[in-house]
């Protein structure tokens, strides 16, 4: 197995190259920094990468896993495997304090964790303006642009924004 | 009932969703604001996303090499499973609205309680399904108090709406052989505990809404054994145009 060890990347180092994988959407952070890859394990000479789906619909999963592919080849790997798992399902709580960040400097506002889906009758967060950081903003659709934002407007900038939404 | 009890599940699951998916997703476009048209493009997105989860294990489990694709483009009315209620058309906003008030009502309690199923696959799909719902089912609610309780015009329009669906609520909570089987794995909720949730949240909501359930001489089901109404035909008409005409055909 000596020679595989030769051909086969440091798991980190893996985890390093996916790091440069931006998501589709929103461009600012990687696939990692939303803590869509779950794993990178080697089995035998595969690599497996192991990722989860941000929303069941969300149109971006495909792109991703195409994307993690296509950027492990440029390193030069060939034998890949992507496998998608369900359960534990995503969490916007596995967003990294450094994707965090980089979402708020883009204009999005990160996702609020105390306020829990509850579902009900339940009153919105107070999200914090990306722009001026005024808490004074409204929400102006619980939808926006892709199935995890929600659409706000800061009464004290007047500037609209997005809300990355807890989930 | 013949068959597996955990595949006829699934695909009642699939099917619900892919119907209301389909349905909603007419509107994107036309909704009566922006932002309207956007969350429901956004939950057609997530109801055809759950739709996949729920027709992949039924694919699966029917073990013919079969696809989710497969299963939604090359069955016909009589094979599909969903309920009545989800199938009934979009008619205005209101009443797409109250559609998907009503069948939020029962999706999200169920989803919670799918959680828990002892079916690795049905509680696996339930959890990445439930937060989703959970969204679901705040908008609706949300939407009906406003417009129940708002003008007349759009009282009037919510209570036709109620009307005119309530009659098919009763089918997503009255338990056939299937649900039984499932029951008694307990792989599914008992429904009855279902019924009484459904029954104490529409309630609540509806009479904050300041609208009335109306008396219905009895409660239509059918869909979850493959017999619909009119609608579906139309509905699956227009998603499998494509099939029909260049059958396998594929991006």
């Amino acid at each position: 197995m000596a020679v595989n060890s030769i051909e086969r990347p440091q798991i980190e180092c893996v985890w390093g190259w996916l790091e440069d994988v931006p998501d589709p959407e929103i461009p600012v952070v990687s696939v990692v920094d939303l803590g869509i890859v779950r794993n990178v394990s080697w089995h035998g000479d595969e690599l497996v990468v192991t990722v989860t789906p941000t929303y069941s619909g969300c149109p971006a999963t495909a792109v991703i896993s195409l994307e993690i592919v296509e950027a492990l080849r440029r390193q030069g790997l060939n034998n890949i495997k992507i496998e998608t798992q369900l359960s534990p399902a995503w969490t916007t709580k596995w967003i990294s304090a450094v994707g965090r960040e980089k979402l708020k400097n883009y204009g999005i506002a990160p996702p609020d964790e105390s306020s829990n889906c509850a579902g009900m009758l339940k009153v919105p967060p107070v999200v914090e303006c990306p722009h001026c950081g005024s808490s004074d903003t409204e929400r102006i659709s619980q939808f926006g642009s892709t199935p995890c934002k929600a659409h706000y407007r800061c009464t004290s900038c007047l500037e609209p924004f997005d809300y990355f939404k807890s989930f | 009932m013949t068959g597996d009890p955990v595949f006829e599940f699934a695909l009642r699951m699939g099917d619900n969703c892919l119907v209301l998916g389909q349905s909603n997703s007419a509107w994107c476009g036309h909704a009566p604001i922006l932002e309207e048209d956007i969350a429901l493009a956004n939950v057609s997105l997530d109801l055809i996303g759950q739709a996949k989860l729920w027709l992949s294990l039924a694919a699966e489990l029917q073990g013919e090499d079969k696809s989710a694709d497969d299963i939604a483009f090359l069955r016909d009315v009589r094979e599909f499973r969903n309920c009545l209620l989800v199938e009934q058309p979009n008619g205005d906003y209101a009443q797409t609205l109250m559609r998907q008030f009503l069948f939020d009502a029962w999706h999200l309690p169920m989803l919670t309680a799918l959680v828990r199923s002892t079916n690795v696959r049905i509680s696996e799909v339930a959890e990445k399904s439930v937060k989703e719902a959970a969204y679901h089912l705040e908008r609706s609610t949300d939407l009906v108090i406003r417009l129940g309780d708002g003008n007349d015009e759009s009282r009037d329009r919510m209570q036709s709406a109620l009307k005119a669906l309530w009659r098919f609520t009763g089918e997503l909570t009255t338990p056939d052989d299937v649900d039984q089987a499932l029951q008694e794995d307990q792989a599914a909720p008992d429904l009855d505990e279902i019924a009484a949730h459904y029954e104490q949240y529409t309630q609540r909501v509806l009479r904050e809404a300041t609208l009335v359930i109306p008396d219905v001489s009895g409660m239509q089901i059918g869909g979850k054994s493959g017999l619909h109404t009119e609608g579906l035909g139309f509905l699956l008409a227009e998603m499998q145009s494509l099939q029909r005409m260049y059958p396998g055909a594929s991006w």
